[in-house]
């Protein structure tokens, strides 16, 4: 069937007292922007639901998959739509819709009609009536249940007539640019696109650091976090990436520090390097994909030495998850494959054979110390000498 | 300054290529088998392709196969053979320092219940002659060496090995991945009891995506692709002109005024060697090939040596890729006896006649400044 429109679900939005039409804006220009590309659609809001009408053709599979990575959608109806406005063909749209739409005719339902057109000579519950009357004949394995239907065969009376029941789930959350700009720390594995992407569901946009250190990292493995950023931004849209070259600072350190220190002490600059870029680029958070003993430096001692240097909140959304989870969602999201290619980085050279675990606090304040009088200036350059990369997505 | 240096993975393709090949897309772009006289110009590009290779082999047109390149050449040569000789043995002979398009054919030919037996070199990446005698028997069905090593460049003395092998068993047929050799040095296969040869156009200033695979008059292979019956049934699918007519070209030039050029690459190679291995702890392990060098630099991770010299615009390559979570070691420098530091450590450094004795003065040079450097930054 070739559906005209399609109805948009979402459902934590509704909840945002008169903000909501912030929000609702919000997603609908998101609609706009994800799905311009693949047809001509017009979106707009009417008492509490959004529609997208089609206005060209269009490949149904594409717009279903770019509206699936919308956050805030709830869920998506593909909708039939008919030029009726006399009962006798909406009885006959009703059935043709029901055939189509449903590939076995078993289930139980109900009919729920709404009437924009209140000069319609029926009421809403007339309609109701009549349509499930004609359904039961005209397939007789089907059932009525008005308290608990297996499918709701919603019948809208506008200008035009709008039939749908079938629900596609989208990827919930909330609108994207609804609730501030964070600044992602991505580092090429696995974990750290999940986390941008589970801070994006939230309504946060994104930007994102990557620590590049030529020549101990490759250019590939550059180019893959270039490529992690744009998969990343199917979902949150354009990802500014910037790119800061560590190498000098992480030399300053192997020169200066206690090599089982040198992961937790990297980590702290790598901190207080996004916070700057954060603040310079008016976000309110760091997002790191840092996940409760995977590695010596995320145990729980060390994330606490490496949080100290964070004046900004640093949001750690796969922080209680295991291995497995993490992959599952990257797996979900289409970043796993990117994030598992080999080059992830060379940067072994700096990771100590029995790096420490239960870093106290002073005792890396101490070893930092000794860096006094050099990183300030490598700090400042790294800054200024920052490349920014748009990454947007590919589809 | 920029300095190539990795031209055993893919050369520039020479101007004189990419014109033909540019003519044979726009304006001879015929495919082969047409009846028509656009059918017969393309055609008379393969044809001409296949007498230049054949002149320079002292080959017979009839026994070249054109093919997708050097991977292509080595599983028709090494399965074909395999198939098609499978009622007179089952035993397969390699060696240990193969490329993987042979390593690999070998060991999906050992699923099939062929008996793989693969011989070991030694230090200086020379295959075990004496085990290699001892394992073909009246069984074995095909022999198959390199002639050149793509990591070390050590050069396999493929003339002696196929008159052992003939000895052992004259039905024994003989490939020879001379993908590396070919415009390097002069090889008539037939003279030198070679069954069957691959070659690849991008190794030699041609473009990628072509070869070609000599296969001697009354040797039976298998064909690894079944279509339109192209080139005798051996390989169906319509030719790729603009490649083989690259391929031809290229083949020209390389082999005019080898001798010249390849002295002159040699002297290139024995200049970095030994502008390198003056410094402290740094190890040659090149074969005699006069373009490639096999350098190690102990206490510099590969990779990371790689990248540096990325960044100062001197392209090499790492024979051992590594990353923290999967390390991909040689197995041709295993092979040769590395271990531990070298394996990871060395790096492969290989030449054209278009490089220059000042761009290998600025690698060495540049490697010099680099070594303390990077050497300092290791893991503890």
């Amino acid at each position: 069937m070739e559906y005209k429109a399609f109805m948009i679900k979402y459902a934590e939005i509704g909840t945002k007292g008169k903000n909501r039409y912030l929000f609702e804006d919000i997603l609908c220009k998101n609609i706009n922007r994800k799905i311009k590309k693949l047809g001509d659609f017009r979106v707009r809001k009417e008492q509490g639901r959004i529609f997208i009408d089609a206005q060209s053709d269009y490949d149904y599979e594409d717009v279903i998959s770019a509206l699936q990575k919308i956050f805030g959608i709830v869920g998506i109806c593909p909708v039939m739509v008919t030029e009726t406005t006399d009962f006798e063909s909406m009885r006959h749209d009703v059935i043709s819709y029901v055939k189509q739409a449903y590939d076995r005719h078993t289930f139980t339902f109900k009919v729920d009609t709404r009437r924009n057109d209140k000069t319609f000579p029926m009421t809403s519950m007339e309609v109701n009536a009549e349509l499930g009357h004609d359904l039961l004949v005209a397939f007789p394995e089907l059932s009525v249940d008005v308290h608990q239907p297996q499918e709701i065969i919603h019948v809208e009376i506008r200008r035009q007539l709008y039939i749908y029941s079938i629900i596609i789930p989208g990827p919930g959350g909330l609108p994207v640019g609804t609730n501030g700009k964070g600044m992602a720390l991505l580092s090429g594995g696995i974990d750290s696109p999940v986390a941008a992407y589970m801070i994006a569901k939230r309504g946060v946009e994104m930007e994102a650091v990557y620590f590049h250190a030529p020549p101990f990292t490759s250019e590939r493995a550059k180019k893959k976090v270039i490529d992690l950023a744009g998969l990343v931004a199917d979902y949150t849209g354009t990802i500014r990436l910037h790119v800061v070259n560590f190498s000098d600072i992480q030399m300053a350190i192997y020169d200066n520090c206690p090599h089982e220190e040198l992961t937790i002490i990297m980590k702290r600059f790598m901190i207080r390097i996004a916070e700057e870029l954060a603040k310079k680029n008016d976000c309110q958070c760091t997002v790191t994909g840092e996940s409760i003993g995977q590695v010596s430096s995320q145990t729980v001692f060390s994330l606490c030495v490496i949080n100290d240097v964070s004046t900004l909140p640093v949001f750690r959304p796969c922080i209680g998850l295991d291995k497995q989870e993490i992959v599952d969602i990257a797996e979900k999201i289409g970043t796993y494959e990117t994030s598992i290619l080999p080059y992830e980085d060379c940067c072994t050279t700096f990771v100590a054979k029995h790096p420490v675990t239960r870093p106290a606090l002073s005792a890396i304040e101490k070893s930092e110390a000794k860096l006094q009088g050099t990183i300030e200036e490598l700090l400042q350059k790294a800054l200024e000498s920052v490349e920014t990369i748009l990454c947007r997505s590919r589809e | 300054m920029e300095a190539y240096f990795d031209n055993a993975a893919t050369t520039r393709v020479a101007p004189e290529v990419a014109e033909v090949i540019m003519q044979t897309m726009i304006k001879d772009y015929g495919n082969p088998s047409s009846l028509h006289i656009k059918g017969m110009e393309a055609d008379a590009y393969v044809k001409h392709a296949a007498e230049v290779l054949a002149k320079e082999l002292k080959a017979d047109e009839k026994e070249l196969v054109f093919t997708s390149g050097g991977t292509e050449s080595n599983n028709l040569a090494v399965i074909g053979a395999a198939l098609a000789n499978q009622r007179n043995g089952k035993k397969i002979v390699t060696s240990a320092i193969e490329h993987a398009s042979v390593s690999a054919a070998a060991d999906y030919l050992s699923e099939l219940g062929f008996q793989v037996v693969t011989i070991g070199a030694d230090k200086q990446g020379h295959v075990d002659l004496d085990t290699l005698k001892q394992a073909v028997d009246t069984d074995t069905i095909l022999v198959s060496v390199m002639y050149v090593n793509n990591e070390l460049g050590s050069v396999q003395p493929v003339a002696e090995i196929a008159k052992l092998i003939k000895e052992q068993n004259p039905k024994t047929l003989f490939h020879v991945d001379a993908v590396q050799a070919f415009g390097k040095y002069r090889i008539y296969p037939k003279r030198t009891g070679i069954d069957l040869m691959s070659i690849s156009a991008h190794k030699i200033h041609g473009p990628k995506g072509v070869g070609a695979l000599f296969v001697r008059d009354r040797v039976k292979i298998k064909p690894l692709f079944y279509g339109g019956g192209q080139q005798t049934g051996i390989r169906s699918g319509t030719e790729n002109v603009p490649g083989i007519a690259g391929l031809s070209v290229a083949a020209k030039l390389a082999c005019s005024d080898m001798e010249e050029k390849m002295a002159y690459v040699a002297h290139l190679k024995e200049q970095l060697i030994r502008g390198l291995t003056a410094f402290e702890n740094v190890e040659s392990h090149s074969g005699e090939a006069p373009h490639i060098a096999s350098i190690t630099f102990h206490g510099v991770r590969s990779e990371v040596m790689l990248h540096a010299l990325e960044e100062r615009g001197i392209y090499v390559s790492a024979g051992s890729a590594c990353s923290s979570h999967k390390k991909a070691v040689s197995s041709v420098l295993k092979a040769i006896g590395l271990t531990g530091d070298s394996l990871e450590s060395t790096l492969r450094f290989s030449f054209s006649y278009d490089n220059t004795e000042e761009q290998v003065q600025y690698a060495v040079d540049t490697i010099g400044e680099l070594l303390p450097t990077l050497r300092k930054y290791v893991r503890k």
